[in-house]
């Protein structure tokens, strides 16, 4: 199954694919859309992605975690397209008999997500303009919508 | 003679906005390496200055250094700074 997705995150099917009575501790990561005093207006967020080359990217990190943590049991989804401000942009849930390499598993693959897969995001803000922005939130470049 | 390569070239975000185009098609003299393809899009797209000198390259779906060597038919797509999760 694709980690990509068009369809909102959806906790309870994350949690439903790793469950298996083996498995003592869970842990649920969602980044979210936010739009604090430092976004400026934040509406909306456009997520796109070099497609198959996330998937290729995916791939190769949950092989990492599967090497690393062989008890682990995990699974991903990234939004692309629109995703409003609350909502989750991407869903990682990992489940272990114990609770530290669900932790650990949890956290390897979200920094793998900012640091290796090639997603980009543009914000849309209420004034109407749309910016990408670089991996600390911030603008790379500005446009009209 | 000197070999040929064609390489494709792909561009996302606000990359593919500064070329104005998603993809292009290289002809390239081999040997050559992801720079040289940086070389020839930044001196020959229109817009192509805006492509950093070294930017984050990826070869064939996979993240590369720039002297990584490219052959006949490979994809090489310049990605602009990450920014998922």
């Amino acid at each position: 199954m694709s980690v990509l997705t068009r369809d909102p995150v959806s906790v309870e099917h994350l949690l439903a694919d790793i469950a298996s009575p083996e498995c003592g501790g869970t842990c649920v990561f969602l980044g979210t859309v936010r739009s604090g005093p430092a976004e400026h207006g934040v509406t909306a967020i456009e997520y796109s992605g070099y497609e198959q080359m996330v998937e290729a990217e995916f791939a190769r990190v949950l092989a990492e975690v599967r090497e690393r943590w062989p008890a682990v049991r995990y699974q991903v989804r990234h939004r692309l397209g629109l995703v409003r401000v609350g909502e989750a942009s991407v869903g990682i849930a990992t489940a272990a008999p114990h609770r530290v390499q669900a932790f650990e598993a949890c956290r390897y693959i979200i920094e793998a997500v900012k640091q290796r897969v090639p997603i980009w995001k543009r914000e849309l803000r209420a004034d109407g303009t749309a910016v990408w922005v670089d991996p600390f939130g911030l603008p790379a470049a500005a446009g009209p919508r | 003679m000197a070999a040929t390569g064609t390489i494709h070239v792909r561009f996302f975000a606000r990359y593919a906005e500064l070329v104005g185009r998603e993809e292009t098609v290289l002809a390239i003299p081999l040997p050559a390496t992801v720079q040289d393809v940086v070389r020839r899009v930044r001196d020959e797209l229109p817009g192509g200055r805006g492509i950093p000198e070294r930017p984050l390259a990826a070869l064939n779906l996979t993240h590369v250094k720039l002297d990584a060597s490219v052959q006949d038919g490979d994809e090489v797509a310049f990605l602009p700074p990450l920014a998922g999760g």
